[in-house]
């Protein structure tokens, strides 16, 4: 455990966020865009757990905090989910650019 | 005095012999744990052979039939033919399938039971890797299965099959949640997520959960049966409805796996019941004059068990999808939660405190 | 030694996975590497001394969250022609952004972070385990505990009308 430096943690966890960012900004699917958005999250987490067993061990701020942003993201897919099922009905298209009803 | 934890140190102690021999100690803590898999895996093979000539015949004994007896001695031997039959068949697989999928569901529906009996004690001390938060692993660790089965039913490009596999899914996650349920008071009560602990929580207390928590020990055995796709809850491969439901389009080895891995998750959810329910590898009381080895009293409870859900294959008849559905949202987990209740408030009452 | 080869091996299968989620045309496909990734996550959290997280992790996205997504996609069964390949040229923008990314981070990967004193000292065997974890949820952070549980309500209605045909 003590041979990995903390800032291979860090590498990880922003190169899983840029893949993260990737699929949210090129995918059309609305379902691969929540994909990534989980992507996200999850190399939030890293960075959370990282930090907590590195710099204050006797602190478990940092995996409460990831117990909550796990919860977070079970209650965004359900919605997001909902959403897209949603949307599928009246439009009978998944691409998220194709959902612009409100576009001014 | 034999005990199965005896045999893990002789054992054991053979092994790093044999690695200072070879001048690979170092590496001892990486075999380890393979070969104890690797042991695990030879035990669990053997035993669910076995259990499928038991199933045959119990069944036969249910209907008044013989069952398989001309393969070995009382048709012992009739699965090894089986086993050979379907590892030299034919594969025939679907045109249209989903390549990947198709190919990677099977394995995973049997990796993830199988992984499950990692933290299953046989005896004291007789446990591949025993986790500290063992219970949850085996629930989590077993969830791969639903989309194992939902990645088959999808990929075999089969009505029936994309069928099989909906309803089974809708079934196993209706079905975790009352399972979990009822695990909760047990864990309330020994403040313990450890099997090997609740284990000796029960031999400390003098008394098995089976006394205090029958309520529970029921919810479990038929959340169990139905998370292993079993009858009367076997509507995800109903024959007469589905055909064969999401293995309609396996064949061969890979419906070895689908097969394998259904008998491993009765294994799984019988021994987990067996360790929080009926004391695991505790002698039954006023018999520890025998000095029977504990993993002896763990497979018999296991294989009483074991005939408990095989014997309610065969007595009741099968649910209808929305009977199933609302059995086990509308009592299952009611029950379940009054369950969680009763015991937090009567543990309250006796002890004043929460488990220690 | 072996853990530092473990956590390059499953540093690996994260990116590779993340990248196979992303870049599949076929939604099935990015699943099934999706659940890959956080197997892959599960390790590395199991590796962070976090054992409960990383059984939580798996509860929660490969038996929870991913069968719900499987489940959305073979329900809308969306046709090829909703799954376009992505316009843009995939690796190039990947490793802009990774640049960008890195010029990001890296002033406080090279400057902030070396300044400190990153020991990486020897935890208890309590950190990470369920009892501390609870323990410090239920003492300190109560209150978003709490709340949470009315995100998760608020959640479960929502999802339930907006998922709903007729109310």
């Amino acid at each position: 455990m003590n041979s990995i430096p903390l800032v291979h943690f860090l590498y990880l966890a922003a190169m899983l966020f840029g893949v993260g960012v990737f699929g949210v900004l090129a995918r059309k699917n609305a379902i691969s865009v929540l994909m990534g958005i989980e992507l996200m999250l999850n190399a939030v987490n890293i960075n959370f757990l990282a930090f907590a067993r590195y710099w204050n061990w006797n602190s478990l701020t940092g995996p409460v905090f990831v117990v909550f942003v796990i919860t977070i993201a079970a209650a965004e897919a359900a919605v997001a989910l909902a959403i897209i099922i949603s949307i599928y009905r009246h439009l009978r298209t998944a691409n998220v650019d194709d959902a612009h009803y409100l576009r001014g | 005095m034999l005990t199965g934890e005896n045999i893990v140190q002789l054992v054991s102690g053979l092994l790093h012999w044999a690695y200072a021999q070879a001048g690979i100690s170092s590496l001892a803590g990486v075999i380890d744990p393979i070969i104890s898999a690797v042991v695990m895996f030879g035990f669990i093979a053997v035993f669910v052979m076995f259990l499928v000539w038991m199933e045959r015949k119990v069944s036969a004994h249910m209907q008044s039939r013989i069952g398989p007896n001309r393969v070995g001695p009382l048709g012992l031997l009739q699965t090894v033919a089986d086993a050979i039959k379907l590892t030299i068949k034919e594969d025939v697989k679907p045109v249209n399938r989903d390549k990947v999928p198709y190919f990677i569901a099977p394995i995973v529906a049997f990796v993830a039971t199988f992984m499950g009996m990692v933290v299953i004690p046989f005896d004291k001390g007789v446990v591949v890797q025993d986790l500290n938060v063992g219970i949850l692993y085996i629930i989590a660790i077993t969830g791969f299965t639903v989309i194992a089965i939902l990645t088959a039913g999808w990929s075999s490009n089969n009505k029936y099959a994309l069928l099989g596999g909906f309803r089974s899914a809708a079934q196993i996650i209706s079905y975790e949640v009352s399972l979990v349920l009822s695990v909760v008071p047990i864990i309330m009560i020994t403040g313990t997520l450890s099997l090997s602990g609740i284990v000796e929580y029960q031999k400390q207390a003098g008394y098995w959960f089976i006394l205090p928590q029958i309520v529970a020990f029921l919810i479990f055995i038929t959340s169990a049966t139905a998370e292993a796709n079993r009858a009367p809850f076997d509507i995800p491969e109903a024959e007469s409805e589905l055909i064969g439901g999401f293995h309609t389009e396996y064949s061969g080895v890979k419906f070895a796996m689908f097969f394998l891995g259904e008998y491993i998750a009765v294994v799984v959810s019988s021994a987990v019941a067996v360790t929080l329910f009926l004391g695991g590898w505790l002698p039954l009381p006023y018999l520890d004059f025998l000095h029977i080895p504990g993993f002896v009293w763990f497979l018999a409870k296991l294989l009483l068990v074991i005939y408990l859900i095989m014997a309610f294959r065969w007595t009741f008849p099968r649910l209808r999808v929305d009977q199933l559905m609302d059995f086990g949202w509308k009592v299952l987990i009611p029950i379940s939660i009054i369950n969680i209740l009763a015991t937090a408030v009567v543990w309250f009452c006796l002890y004043g405190k929460g488990a220690q | 030694m072996i853990e530092t080869v473990l956590f390059y091996i499953l540093a690996a299968a994260l990116i590779g996975f993340g990248l196979m989620v992303i870049t599949r045309t076929n939604p099935i496909a990015s699943a099934m590497a999706m659940v890959g990734a956080f197997a892959g996550l599960a390790g590395l959290y199991a590796m962070l001394n976090a054992r409960f997280l990383s059984i939580i992790q798996i509860l929660v996205y490969a038996g929870g969250i991913m069968v719900l997504v499987i489940f959305v996609i073979m329900l809308l069964n969306l046709e090829p022609e909703d799954l376009q390949r992505m316009r843009a040229k995939g690796f190039v923008v990947l490793l802009a952004l990774i640049g960008v990314g890195a010029a990001i981070v890296s002033p406080m990967l090279f400057c902030v972070i070396p300044n400190k004193d990153w020991a990486n000292g020897s935890v208890s065997p309590e950190f990470g385990s369920m009892a501390s974890v609870g323990a410090k949820m239920f003492a300190d952070h109560l209150f978003p505990f709490e709340i949470l549980s009315l995100v998760l309500l608020t959640a479960v209605v929502g999802a339930l009308v907006l998922a709903k045909r007729k109310l």
